[in-house]
């Protein structure tokens, strides 16, 4: 099928996420716009004004109502998504990079960058349910000591939570006492990003490294491995089939005039998830994909990349007749 | 050949790591060992001196001194006297300037003839104490133990008759079967096998290493270390072409016994034994140009492995193995001396020298070791030839660049036929627009392909060797319109626009070949079969280095090194006719190298017979390759079904964990998240389509 084009960041893609309900899209890039579009066609709904510089991560709440949205501009905000309206601020000494509701959106997190002196830091703040009573005070705060964090979110029952390392880490910090309970280095180079399976049992990691892990959320286990021959700056888990999507590619300022989109290979690859097997990929962006998300319901994904576009694809139907043999053959 | 500069560029990479890789170079260096300065090695011994009292002293001192007065200054002179007798002993001590100064003196004075009774025996001071310690007594050597040695063909016994290739992957070599498409089975694998690249000898038998100490070649079916050759920092070698000889070349030159500093050398692969090693300054192997890289190899075997020549000014210098003198103890001269080529078949040595003043340049056959001239041909107006022999030696080429104008160039081929009376030469002009880069013969054929520029249009022809009797006949039947008669002799087959090639790569067996373009091309193959004349398929391989054929020419490989490419290193399998095998992406992959097979055994007969009844053979081949890919499917299929059920079972497990917290969870949210969305209200989406029936215009007064 074709692709949906989406025309409406001037500058790269950081991040694309739909909401629960899978009909809405939240873009955000650095051009400091977070965009908001229908899925099924790609109409944009509006966009939240006010950032002032490249908006590195978003959230939405489980009802669709709250976004939040991690800027470089040295805040965290919260808007209504309906009304496009900010509804508030936390204001910090450095970029925010990471922002993420805690399970039942009372709680969320976002990190702050490790410049001018500061060191990486998890916030934890609460979020109220009358606006009045928002406060900017956090809850807790969590010094990272060490590579900062590039990758951040809760593990589930809001007990944990989840840190990717610029060195390749992986880290489990309590998040009630703030402690470091688990530190594993499994990838050589910068983790960018990090996805739950919707049990929460395991997640999959992007790393320039050129590789996509899975860990198991408990041992921090390596369960699988994908290679490619590009960083990775981005990994998906379907919902409903046993596939991964990867999405990556070589560095912009790495690419050759001659050798282009070719030689860059700005894909999105999809895996088998048990066997590890390459099943397929699309082509399109002519820039590093940067952010890969799939629909709730598994039928579509979305891509951002440093070319500027969003593209959004539904699968074929023989996407969901294809099978392998073997995963109907049990032994 | 991989050029100088590159392959030092391969060492730097290699870590300072010995230790791995144990070779122990220490009884060769003990052999070929250089000792440490003593303080005498100046000062000779002259033996066998007369015994003369203090009277005669002076008059055989000026006597002594005399026969060494061209040597060089004596620093002292020193007879010692018996002090019984009040004559002299018998010896006199010189000491020289110079270490040179005093080898020099060894040479000159040792048998020197003063009168009948007196002959010099002259020695240096250090040997004397070496000698003088010598056992006198005869010791019997003790038998050292037969050990049988590894088969060293046995790679060739393979029951299914598969091909090894040797790959280079960072500092891992291993050498592979082939499979065709399946996965290559491993025969062995080490890191830190070779410190720089490693190379097959040219029937395959050999493995070469290259180290800090200098070269191991390795083979049988355990790869075991078969011989080694110290030389310090080796960084280029060669074989003679039956793998008796190899050559090798270091910048950095060694010093030898005679307190020489030396940079090749050649040994003597079966017993390891250093036969010659050669001087060669720098600015001569650095050529004429000054260029980095050196013409190599410098010395050029004969296709027997009995003679091997070197280009030297003014002359070709041929060396007989294994004593490695020169042959008839001269250097054939010839003026002015461009470059040289053996015959790849006969003692034939094919040479060109320029114009000089009014003798014209001229291209010469010679007979060796008779040095009778077979056949020499005069140009006129040349600025440069080159000499391309047809493998099996029925043919030479040379390609003569001539001055048109003052700019423009011209070139045309003068095909001599060795297999002729009297050797006639063919003339063929080239099409001037053409500027011609390269010739390629067909191994075991009478074709061979050129690739030239027409402006900035790369063109590729084939041509084809009419037998001498034949142009007659074809000029008979002129009224066809053949692309031929080009010239006499020589028949255009195909001329054609090559874009994207900088290389032609014939199948070892002849018949087909490849045209690539490689290093600073995109990476096009392209796949020809020359007697029907068709591109039988086409690929690409981007940014791809290398293109090689496997042994037997049915399969193609093409690779990414990452001593040129940093990035998607690797390589890809074809069949001859274009068709992707395999595709492995390989990091830090550096060099594939098939390993070559020696010629083969049956008769010409024998070998008809075989494609005769090639049906019947290939019918079995076919059942086997079958098998193959049978237990490969199912190793798969079994590999992945384990997979699907360990995972599942992992999944469950998880899911299990989530379930039980189900309560907890319901509490954080204040309702189940994961309750089935049916009870909400259902949804209906409108979505407004506007469109444009019919559009007019009306101009409203």
């Amino acid at each position: 099928m074709r692709p949906i084009l989406l025309h409406g960041h001037t500058r790269s893609l950081t991040k694309v996420k739909y909401n629960r309900d899978g009909d809405l899209l939240f873009t955000v890039s650095k051009d400091a716009k977070p965009n908001v579009w229908f899925a099924h066609n790609g109409e944009r709904l509006g966009s939240y004004d006010g950032h002032n510089g490249a908006v590195w991560d978003l959230d939405v709440s489980y009802d669709s109502k709250r976004l939040l949205t991690a800027s470089a501009d040295n805040t965290c905000r919260l808007w209504g998504v309906e009304s496009g309206k900010e509804l508030f601020r936390w204001n910090t000494r450095t970029a925010v990079r990471q922002v993420a509701f805690a399970q039942g959106d009372r709680m969320a997190l976002y990190v702050t960058d490790a410049t001018m002196g500061q060191p990486s830091t998890i916030w934890v703040v609460a979020i109220e349910e009358d606006l009045e009573n928002q406060s900017d005070e956090f809850e807790r705060k969590i010094i990272i000591n060490g590579p900062k964090a590039t990758v951040a979110s809760w593990g589930d029952l809001n007990k944990t939570i989840y840190t990717g390392h610029e060195d390749g880490t992986i880290t489990i910090w309590d998040a009630e006492t703030g402690e470091k309970i688990k530190s594993v280095k499994s990838h050589d180079s910068v983790i960018s990003d990090m996805q739950w399976a919707p049990d929460y049992g395991y997640f999959i990691t992007a790393s320039k490294d050129h590789t996509a892990k899975i860990f198991d959320a408990k041992t921090l286990r390596v369960m699988k491995t994908y290679t490619t021959q590009r960083p990775v700056n981005s990994a998906a888990l379907s919902p409903i089939r046993p596939h991964i999507a990867l999405g990556g590619g070589q560095e912009a300022m790495e690419v050759t005039q001659i050798g282009g989109a070719k030689q860059g290979k700005f894909e999105t690859r999809f895996f088998h998830l048990p066997f590890e097997e390459e099943i397929g990929r699309v082509k399109g962006h002519f820039g590093p994909i940067n952010t890969l998300a799939f629909a709730p319901d598994g039928r579509s994904f979305a891509s951002g990349a440093e070319d500027g576009f969003v593209r959004i694809h539904y699968f074929d139907d023989d996407y969901f007749e294809f099978n392998y043999e073997e995963e109907s053959l049990t032994a | 050949m991989p050029s100088v500069q590159e392959q030092e560029h391969r060492g730097d990479h290699h870590e300072e790591d010995d230790e791995l890789l144990d070779i122990d170079f220490s009884d060769i260096e003990e052999r070929y060992r250089v000792d440490m300065p003593t303080g005498y090695e100046t000062v000779v011994v002259v033996d066998n001196t007369p015994k003369v009292g203090e009277e005669k002293k002076d008059r055989l001192l000026n006597a002594i001194k005399k026969i060494f007065k061209d040597i060089g200054d004596i620093k002292t002179i020193h007879m010692p006297m018996d002090s019984a007798t009040g004559q002299s002993k018998g010896y006199i001590f010189i000491e020289f300037e110079t270490v040179e100064q005093a080898t020099q003196a060894v040479k000159l004075g040792n048998g020197h003839k003063l009168d009948r009774a007196h002959v010099f025996a002259v020695n240096r001071f250090d040997d004397i104490e070496k000698y003088t310690s010598t056992n006198d007594e005869y010791v019997e050597p003790a038998e050292v133990p037969f050990v049988e040695k590894e088969h060293l063909k046995s790679w060739l016994a393979d029951p299914r008759a598969r091909d090894q290739w040797v790959m280079m992957k960072g500092d891992e070599v291993s050498i592979y079967w082939n499979n065709k498409s399946e996965q290559p089975d491993l025969d062995h694998s080490r890191s830190n096998w070779s410190d720089m690249y490693v190379s097959w000898s040219p029937k395959g038998t050999y493995l070469a290493t290259f180290h800090k100490q200098g070269i191991a070649l390795w083979g049988g079916p355990t790869w075991s270390k078969i011989n080694r050759f110290a030389h310090p920092n080796v960084k280029l070698i060669d074989f003679s072409p039956n793998e008796k000889y190899i050559t090798t070349w270091s910048h950095e030159p060694f010093l030898t016994a005679d307190g020489e500093h030396h940079r090749l050398a050649i040994w003597d692969i079966v017993t390891g034994r250093q036969l010659r090693t050669f001087a060669i300054d720098a600015a001569v192997a650095a050529g004429p140009e000054g260029k980095q890289k050196i013409d190599w190899p410098m010395f050029k075997w004969s296709y027997d492995d009995k003679y091997v020549a070197r280009l030297a000014p003014g002359m070709i210098s041929v060396y007989e193995t294994p004593g490695m003198g020169l042959l008839d103890k001269k250097s054939i001269k010839v003026d002015d001396v461009q470059a040289f080529a053996w015959s790849p078949s006969e003692h034939i040595l094919s040479y060109w020298t320029p114009e000089s003043g009014n003798i014209p340049a001229r291209v010469s056959l010679m007979r060796l070791p008779s040095r009778e001239v077979l056949r020499t041909k005069n140009l006129f107006n040349v600025i440069d030839c080159k000499l391309f022999w047809q493998q099996s030696g029925d043919y030479l080429l040379v390609t003569v660049k001539r001055a048109k104008s003052k700019k423009a160039t011209t070139t045309n081929f003068e095909i001599f036929r060795l297999r002729e009376k009297d050797v006639p030469v063919d003339v063929m002009e080239v099409d001037s627009v053409l500027e011609v880069t390269n010739i390629y013969w067909e191994p075991l054929g009478s074709r061979f392909a050129l690739l030239a520029m027409e402006g900035t249009k790369i063109v590729c022809n084939f041509y084809q060797m009419v037998p001498a009797a034949a142009p007659a006949a074809a000029k008979g039947k002129k009224a066809g319109p053949s692309v031929g008669d080009v010239a006499l002799g020589v028949k255009l087959l195909k001329s054609f626009d090559a874009k994207g090639t900088n290389q032609i790569i014939w199948s070892p067996k002849g018949r087909f070949c490849l045209l690539a373009g490689v290093r600073a091309f995109q990476g096009e193959i392209q796949f020809w079969d020359v007697e029907e004349l068709v591109m039988m398929g086409s690929g690409e391989h981007y940014m791809c280095t290398d293109v090689d054929w496997d042994p037997t020419g049915r399969y193609v490989t093409s690779s990414v090194s990452w001593w040129r490419v940093q990035t998607d290193t690797g390589f890809i399998m074809w069949t001859f006719t274009g068709q992707q095998l395999a595709k492995q992406a390989v990091p830090a992959f550096k060099q594939l190298l098939w390993r070559p097979r020696p010629p083969t055994l049956l008769s010409e007969e024998e070998q008809k017979q075989v494609k005769k009844n090639l049906k019947e053979y290939s019918k079995q081949f076919d059942e086997e390759d079958a098998a193959q890919t049978k237990a490969v499917t199912r190793e798969v299929l079994e590999r992945r079904i384990k997979l699907w059920n360990e995972w599942a079972e992992y999944r469950n497990r998880v899911h299990a964990d989530y379930e039980a917290a189900a309560d907890v969870r319901a509490n954080i949210w204040g309702f189940d998240p994961d309750a089935k969305q049916d009870s909400l209200p259902e949804e209906s989406l409108e979505e407004w389509v506007e469109e444009v029936v019919e559009e007019t215009e009306e101009i409203v007064e």
